[in-house]
């Protein structure tokens, strides 16, 4: 079933009766060449471009619960490619460039709205540490804009401007960066890997890991034993429970990130706008809620829920950067567990056996890095050699002092 | 997480009061050579259940404590001085 314009009045006509189911519900297959664990937008992006791309057949998805169940389903909808390091940054711009085209690519709706991005700066060294980073970005072909006080002004006039502690200097904006449907990202591929005749096995939690003469024959789960020709990991906040059944002790640290929905109000916040001198992010959902966020709890945790301290915080920071706030009632909040990697940048790489593939440490930027994971953990899978965009996403740099910290905050997760 | 963690010197305190460093694992000796500084440096168990971690009480008596907490049901079970039992300072 494709999406056009004439599908959609034709259903509508029918009372939208004749829609079937977007993706199978097929029992698990003795084997698979492919067997991906983790139905998050990870694992599905990399089933879906692996069958389309480097036509792979023969793949199973196997998800313990549902799909969006996870980080997919639970993120902020922030993308952006506004990183500095040359690690990162072309490939966050593959990703930018993949999310462009997205909704044609696998004929869903994904919401894709580059609304902009823009990071407040308070002080002249964040000024300059923007100007550095907003070059660095022009430099790989990404576009960068700094904006002085007045400009911003124009944009949200509501914000602090005389904050006395934090007066808004200006900001670093990216046009491209904006949000994106977190649920219709989840669906579009699950669909697009449908399609491709991937099987997307959902309430099947891999529970150990076979292996013999170095290589992963296949996973023992809830639904049964699954044989691999190929074992691939995208589990994200459980990723080193499940490389753990490979015998792979990871750099990771998982720890909780909440999120946080107010009541529909009228548009009031056009793009997405960071504040510089606290924790705290925001947007505006489509439908009129206002969508914010700030920084992990701090401890490591595997609850999908979070601290009160930790609220507060960020309806203070909120406060403090945009005063009007005070009067929005929260309608909901929630945790996810993220995937915190030693340096804050994630991992692409072959695993200590022939055939384990790893993705993972994605920290709270993962949801941006969907399309560009799928697509170079695709490439690796096919392949065995990194996508040239993703040759840095190495397990071993740990070791060999390569490590890429866009922070510059050290071996300390709850920091990145 | 518990509201409250129970410091062996001062009782049991608002969690707002402490710091968290993370793994209580012990440090190596200077010589022990890169795979051990490796693993001590970058990798972690990170259990889904009990973990050991390091906790500074620097609101209150601003010693190192380790403590062990769930980390799904978030229950501490014990809390003791880092030093006092020579285990690994962080
Ligand atoms: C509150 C919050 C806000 C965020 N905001 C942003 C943002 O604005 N922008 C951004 O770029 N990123 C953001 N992120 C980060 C982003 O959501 C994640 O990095 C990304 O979604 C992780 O990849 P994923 O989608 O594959 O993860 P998930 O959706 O978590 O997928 C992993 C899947 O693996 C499954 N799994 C785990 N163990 C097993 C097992 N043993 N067997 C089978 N399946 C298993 C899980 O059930 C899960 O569905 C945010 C995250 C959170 C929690
Ligand atoms: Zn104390």
């Amino acid at each position: 079933m494709r999406f056009s314009a004439l599908s959609i009045i034709l259903n509508g006509l029918s009372g939208n009766t004749n829609w079937s189911a977007h993706w199978r519900r097929p029992e698990p297959k003795p084997d698979y060449d492919v067997v991906i664990v983790g139905g998050g937008g990870h694992g599905l992006a990399t089933a879906y471009y692996l069958a389309k791309i480097y036509g792979v057949q023969n793949i199973a998805v196997l998800e313990k619960a549902y799909v969006g169940s996870g980080n997919v389903g639970r993120n902020t909808t922030i993308i952006r490619s506004n990183y500095m390091l040359s690690e990162n940054n072309p490939f966050y711009e593959l990703s930018m460039k993949l999310w462009e085209g997205l909704e044609q690519d696998f004929n869903f709706n994904a919401m894709v709205s580059q609304r902009g991005v823009l990071n407040l700066f308070h002080s002249d060294a964040q000024r300059d540490s923007y100007t550095r980073r907003g070059n660095a970005m022009r430099l790989h072909g990404v576009d960068a804009d700094l904006l002085d006080r007045r400009a911003v002004q124009s944009l949200y006039p509501f914000l602090d401007f005389a904050n006395a502690r934090f007066p808004i200097q200006g900001g670093l904006l990216q046009r491209r960066g904006g949000t994106v449907r977190h649920d219709a990202v989840a669906w579009g591929y699950a669909r697009g890997a449908n399609g491709y005749s991937v099987d997307i096995i959902q309430n099947c939690e891999v529970t150990s890991i076979r292996t013999s003469n170095g290589k992963a024959i296949g996973v023992e789960t809830t639904r049964g034993y699954i044989g691999c020709g190929k074992l691939a990991l995208a589990a994200a906040g459980n990723s080193s429970r499940v490389a753990a059944m490979a015998g792979l002790k990871l750099p990771l640290e998982s720890h909780v990130l909440q999120a946080f929905v107010s009541e529909g109000l009228k548009p009031f916040i056009n793009g997405v706008v960071t504040f510089g001198a606290g924790h705290f992010y925001v947007s505006q959902s489509d439908k009129g809620g206002l969508v914010f966020g700030g920084d992990l709890d701090g401890y490591n945790s595997y609850a999908q829920r979070g601290n009160l301290a930790t609220v507060e915080h960020v309806a203070e920071a909120g406060k403090a950067m945009i005063p009007a706030l005070s009067r929005l009632r929260v309608l909901r909040s929630w945790g996810g567990i993220m995937d915190m990697s030693m340096d804050g940048s994630p991992i692409i790489d072959r695993g200590h056996l022939d055939n384990l593939y790893l993705n993972a440490g994605w920290c709270y930027g993962g949801f941006k890095a969907t399309p560009a994971s799928g697509y170079c953990f695709a490439h690796l899978i096919a392949k065995n050699e990194p996508h040239e965009t993703a040759r840095a996403f190495r397990l071993d740099r740990f070791r060999r002092g390569y490590i890429i910290d866009e922070k510059g905050q050290g071996a300390q997760p709850n920091l990145h | 997480m518990a509201s409250l963690i129970p410091c062996p010197h001062c009782g049991s305190r608002p969690k707002e009061e402490f710091v968290v460093k993370g793994a209580a694992i012990p440090r190596p000796a200077p010589d022990a050579g890169a795979d051990a500084w490796f693993g001590y440096v970058y990798l972690r168990d990170n259990p889904r259940g009990p973990y050991d971690e390091f906790w500074h009480h620097t609101s209150g008596c601003r010693r190192w404590l380790i403590v062990t907490r769930d980390t799904v049901t978030h229950d501490i079970y014990a809390s003791r001085d880092a030093a006092k039992i020579g285990e690994a300072t962080p």
